[in-house]
């Protein structure tokens, strides 16, 4: 177990052979860690089991026993997921805000990536006055409250732009599904400046030489920033996509705002915060619908994870 | 029960329409500026021939071409953020100076309000307890981690376990917290923590209540989600310093412990910033968290969250925006220092 | 060049909003068509005329209970062709005013809290009820309703539902076995009270945790004590700032209402001491009356859907309710309550049509048949009540004795009545002192 978890470089046994005391030092130490991480991972997932388990435990068994009582009295059903997966009425099926869910999240995705990746190249490449400042502003924004931003950027919809009594954008006017448009406007907003920083981030230190001699072979930026830039910082924009994709499908606040309620509109988070009924008596239907909107971002994660590490790496170290 | 699928159509429909505009946008963009330089560059030459022809001073070029490509660039990065974040930004400062009804200048009685009253000086005591904890902690738990897992075998289990709180919702996150803090006086406890106090012979307690305890409870639900984003960012930026330092390193017979400071620490400094500046800013908008655990009752209550509370629930748009605006001032530190560490990288 | 440059912009200007048009352009709606001429449709007779019309409304109401109104208008919407579009959010409160700042005004909106209509109508945002609306509404409900959705003497909304909060729920069956019968005094309460303790159960069981809205419960106590102990005129001043919040009148009532709820003999059966009536969800709170452990619970009718389900709610059954006794029986009998008004932002032709629809006893009646309702509207039929605390609570509502006062705190303006007095109320439970928690409250009245 200990020598299939090498500690060294594989270079390393090669050129110095350790004294017998410092293997057995290093095995030692590696055993520790191995049980400490073990013990963190398992003191870190405890709480997501535990509701987890409760997810399949009747009602009233949640409100009276804890969750590790499941043990040993093991009492199972699906009646929560049930309730969430396929209670209908008025308000539709789950499988309707899923889809909606999709659609908000995946052009909110990809718009703010796009941009981001535009003007985080053009601050960290392209030299212009006052680019630091632009920047630094740019960076600054991200403190900006989205709670804040939610009235003024709702009345930009709802009656469009008037400077001085002139119409000078004229309001959306949406309705149902076009509402959609709203709700990736939003989201583009409020996720630029982290992505433009992080991208930013990563950008700044690609190896100058490499724009320098483009530059010098008559490459205009848009040329780089298409077929040099562009591949070097794709792990990049899988790490931002998934940052941004978590953020957008687990937002609750601007879909209410932008999307509203009703199933031709509303994303699964509205749905799941609305079964827990008006009063909120149902709330052990929260413990499935919390499994039920985990699985995508769950899935998303574990699939780009490769790309994410190599994304963050490159971005976070100075090349 | 049936689902019908052909309702969902126009969804559907509406996703490629977003989809179309971002191609026709994008690669519009993209287009125009290819196009618009070489427009330019013809024009330049053409003047330069008839410059030469004239015999005229030659037109001077290059400056102002590279900011306009620029301008092109950011085009639509700062139309958005004019429109969302810097517009209402303007608005919301100007609201902490009106009354509850905005029509009147109040001058700074929102801010003498919001250091006048005890309720509220608690809750900037509590962001700052925030901002100055999660960064810390979670940063200083990734790293150890990451440290810790670092090429073993079960390390991309491991980090998934980690980084699993991240793709729940700060609301999930709180609602399973909830169950862990939960507390029973009769029967049986349903909350982990109070089950494990039990179960050692000690007296279970309402672990919300008790102040400032409770603010530290909330503070491990945040460090519990974000802890993910700095072990993986961190893990990453080990795993890219190069071989051959390590080895060097290894080779001069360095300890563990000295490896970590004199090699891994200089080498991950810069991912160790991108981590602390991110959750210093994530953590002083943290609201959902606070607002589905407690409340912000109990003393519990951070910025965001009064400021919330002060602008949608009690009809006082005045008193939340200056709550705002100190957002925007405690942030101030973070963009100095982003000013002069952008400063140094530009020099070296 | 300043000039190429803004050409420049104009045009890429054009690209986005070229794309972004292209997603404007969605589908049209499907349209309902009327069915005025069917004989049912007769009822609807004066709300015809605007079919194909489209009627937002905005509430607090979700999943069931949204399903429940759908239902109830349905009819309405087949033969008048008016598309009803209900929307329900946990957010109502803050998102209404989110939407109406924002230009995005609902319809109509189901508001609880006079205090917040009072703000809108302050604003010049929620349009005078109509004169047919008027009209009907004066016709259905009592005046003491109306003056709480009435504004410098013009009518701003219309009651819809209602609940009656002064109940104690107990249980028939356990009452019965032990003996114990149903106090009609305040005195009697407290005797009880005394005799269960000493029987080694905890007679009293509450909770106060509500998510965001954790500690109504407990201000709906202070209202309920203060309407008994100082009467309803008192009580007026209060929920008006006519007397200051701190008066010792109000403090007085809040310690009596304190020998009930902080008394660790009486509380909090089924979940542990004083204290942990303020973690303790108001949904759960009254539960352990099923098992045994306590006794009796002060919550509004609507509790009637929160026990277990199996449990029977009826005066022979499982358990019931009955009214939190008066102090002073001279005093009259006062009755806690609270509802919600249907105010329009809009007053299109077709949006006042579903109002004064609302308003109506067709309505009233088409929901209370659906179960789980009840309304001040005096055409209500008490027969098409099904549940039978909602029957009691029509009869408590329709008896010319009862003095109905709305929930104070939703009278409040909202930084006082759904902040502080709220928050206030969990730092009560949580050992703060009287007069602390009311200088503390009145002091964030301004």
């Amino acid at each position: 177990m200990t020598t299939a978890t090498p500690t060294v470089g594989a270079g390393v046994q090669a050129t110095a052979k350790p004294s017998r005391a410092a293997r057995v030092r290093k095995r030692l130490n590696s055993r520790t860690a191995t049980l400490v991480s073990i013990a963190l991972a398992l003191l870190w997932t405890v709480p997501t089991f535990g509701l987890f388990i409760s997810s399949f435990r009747p009602e009233d068994q949640i409100k009276t026993t804890g969750w590790w009582t499941f043990f040993s009295d093991p009492q199972f059903t699906l009646e929560n997921y049930q309730e969430v997966l396929f209670s209908t009425g008025s308000s539709g099926q789950l499988a309707s805000y899923f889809i909606n869910s999709l659609a908000i999240t995946i052009p909110s995705v990809l718009f703010p990536i796009a941009f981001a990746s535009l003007a985080a190249y053009a601050l960290a490449w392209i030299n212009f006055k006052g680019r630091d400042w632009v920047y630094i502003a740019i960076f600054a924004m991200q403190i900006v409250p989205l709670q804040m931003a939610l009235v003024p950027l709702l009345k930009f919809f709802s009656t469009g732009v008037t400077i001085a009594g002139i119409q000078v954008l004229p309001a959306w006017d949406l309705v149902d599904e076009q509402k959609f448009a709203q709700v990736w406007f939003a989201h583009t907003c409020f996720a630029l400046p982290f992505a433009v920083y992080l991208l930013h981030n990563f950008i700044s230190q690609l190896p100058g030489e490499l724009m320098e001699s483009a530059r010098v072979d008559g490459a205009t930026h848009p040329k780089i920033f298409r077929t040099i830039v562009l591949p070097l910082i794709t792990p990049a924009l899988a790490a931002i996509g998934i940052f941004q994709f978590l953020w957008v499908w687990n937002d609750l606040l601007v879909a209410l705002i932008f999307a509203g309620g009703g199933d031709e509109t509303a994303p699964l988070t509205v749905r799941l915060a609305e079964l827990a009924g008006t009063r909120g008596n149902e709330w052990q239907r929260l413990t499935a619908g919390a499994f039920v909107s985990i699985v995508v971002p769950l899935i998303v994660f574990l699939s780009l994870q490769r790309f994410f590490v190599r994304g963050l790496l490159a971005g976070s170290v100075k090349g | 029960m049936e689902f019908d699928f052909a309702a969902e159509q126009p969804k559907f429909l509406m996703l490629m329409y977003g989809l179309i505009a971002f191609v026709a946008v994008v690669g519009g963009l993209l287009l125009l500026l290819d196009v618009v330089p070489a427009w330019f560059s013809r024009r330049r030459e053409e003047r330069l021939v008839a410059a030469v022809a004239s015999g005229a001073p030659l037109p001077r070029r290059r400056k102002p071409r590279e900011g306009l490509i620029a301008l092109f660039f950011l085009l639509p990065t700062l139309l958005f953020l004019v429109i969302g974040l810097v517009v209402p930004a303007i608005r919301t400062t100007l609201l902490s100076f009106m009354d509850k009804d905005s029509s009147h200048w109040v001058g700074l009685a929102n801010y003498t309000w919001m250091f006048s009253e005890d309720s509220i000086v608690r809750v900037l005591i509590n962001s700052l307890v925030w901002v100055l904890l999660v960064p810390l902690v979670a940063s200083a738990f990734g790293l150890i981690y990451a440290v810790l897992v670092d090429k073993a075998r079960f390390e991309a289990v491991a980090k998934s376990l980690i980084f699993l709180p991240m793709a729940i919702s700060f609301v999930g996150a709180a609602i399973i917290w909830k169950f862990v803090y939960a507390y029973r006086g009769d029967g049986d406890q349903i909350g982990l923590l109070n089950q494990i106090v039990v179960s050692l012979g000690g007296e279970p307690k309402q672990w919300l209540l008790e102040s400032p305890l409770n603010t530290l409870l909330l503070i491990v639900i945040m460090i519990w989600i974000q802890a993910g984003f700095a072990m993986v960012v961190l893990s990453a930026a080990i795993k890219a310093i190069p071989a051959d330092i390590v080895e060097a390193a290894r080779l001069d017979g360095v300890s563990p412990w000295q490896m970590f400071w004199q090699i891994t620490m200089p080498s991950i400094r810069p991912a160790l910033i991108v981590v602390v500046v991110t959750l210093s800013i994530a953590t002083l908008k943290v609201f959902d968290i606070v607002r589905t655990a407690t409340n912000g009752n109990y003393d519990t209550s951070v910025i965001a969250n009064e400021m919330y509370n002060q602008a949608f629930r009690y009809g006082e748009p005045g008193q939340g925006s200056a709550l705002a605006v100190f957002l925007f001032v405690l942030v101030i530190p973070i963009v100095i220092y982003q000013i002069r560490n952008l400063r140094q990288q530009r020099e070296g | 060049m300043a000039f190429a440059r803004s050409r420049q912009a104009l045009a890429i200007a054009g690209v986005l909003g070229l794309a972004l048009g292209v997603a404007a352009c969605g589908t049209g709606n499907d349209k309902k068509s009327g069915n005025a001429s069917k004989p049912e449709c007769a009822a609807y007779e004066k709300y015809q005329g605007h079919d194909g019309k489209k009627v937002t409304i905005y509430s607090s109401i979700r999943d069931i209970e949204a399903d429940r109104l759908d239902q109830s208008w349905k009819q309405f919407e087949d033969c008048t062709g008016i598309d009803i579009d209900h929307e329900g959010s946990g957010e109502f409160e803050a998102q209404l005013g989110v939407r109406v700042d924002g230009g995005n005004a609902p319809d109509l909106a189901f508001i609880p809290q006079p205090g917040l209509l009072k703000r809108f109508v302050d604003s010049g945002k929620i349009k005078e009820v109509g004169a047919d609306t008027k009209g009907l509404a004066e016709q259905n409900f009592s005046p003491d309703w109306l003056k709480y959705s009435t504004v410098n003497g013009k009518l701003y909304g219309v009651p819809l539902g209602s609940n009656v909060k002064s109940y104690v729920w107990y249980s028939p069956k356990t009452f019965k076995e032990k003996g114990w019968s149903v106090p009609t005094t305040w005195d009697e309460l407290i005797a009880l009270s005394d005799k269960i303790a000493a029987s080694g159960t905890k007679p009293w069981c509450a909770g106060i945790e509500s998510g965001d809205a954790t500690g109504w419960p407990a201000t709906d106590w202070i209202e309920d004590v203060l309407l008994r102990t100082q009467g309803v005129e008192v009580y007026d001043q209060w929920t008006t700032h006519g007397i200051p919040f701190n008066d010792p009148k109000v403090a007085d009532a809040v310690d009596k209402a304190g020998t009930i709820l902080k008394n660790e003999k009486y509380m909090n059966g089924g979940f542990g001491g004083v204290k942990s009536i303020a973690t303790t969800s108001f949904q759960e709170a009254g539960t352990p009356i099923t098992t045994g452990k306590c006794a009796m619970h002060r919550q509004a009718s609507f509790y009637a859907n929160q026990w277990p389900q199996g449990t029977k709610v009826a005066e022979d059954g499982d358990v019931f309710a009955f009214y939190f006794p008066a102090v002073d029986p001279a005093k009259g009998k006062p009755v806690l309550g609270a509802g919600e008004f249907v105010s329009a932002f809009a007053d299109r032709p077709e949006v006042q049509a579903v109002q004064t629809y609302l308003a109506s006893g067709e309505y009233v009646n088409s929901r209370a048949k659906i179960g789980d309702w009840l309304s001040a509207n005096k055409k209500l039929d008490i027969n098409n009540v099904p549940n039978p605390v909602d029957k009691l609570s029509v009869q408590i509502l329709q008896d010319p004795k009862t003095e109905f006062r709305f929930d104070g705190s939703d009278l409040m303006p909202a930084a006082v009545g759904a902040g502080t007095f709220w928050k206030g109320m969990v730092d009560w439970i949580n050992g703060k002192d009287t007069t602390t928690v009311l200088n503390g409250i009145e002091g964030s009245w301004k």
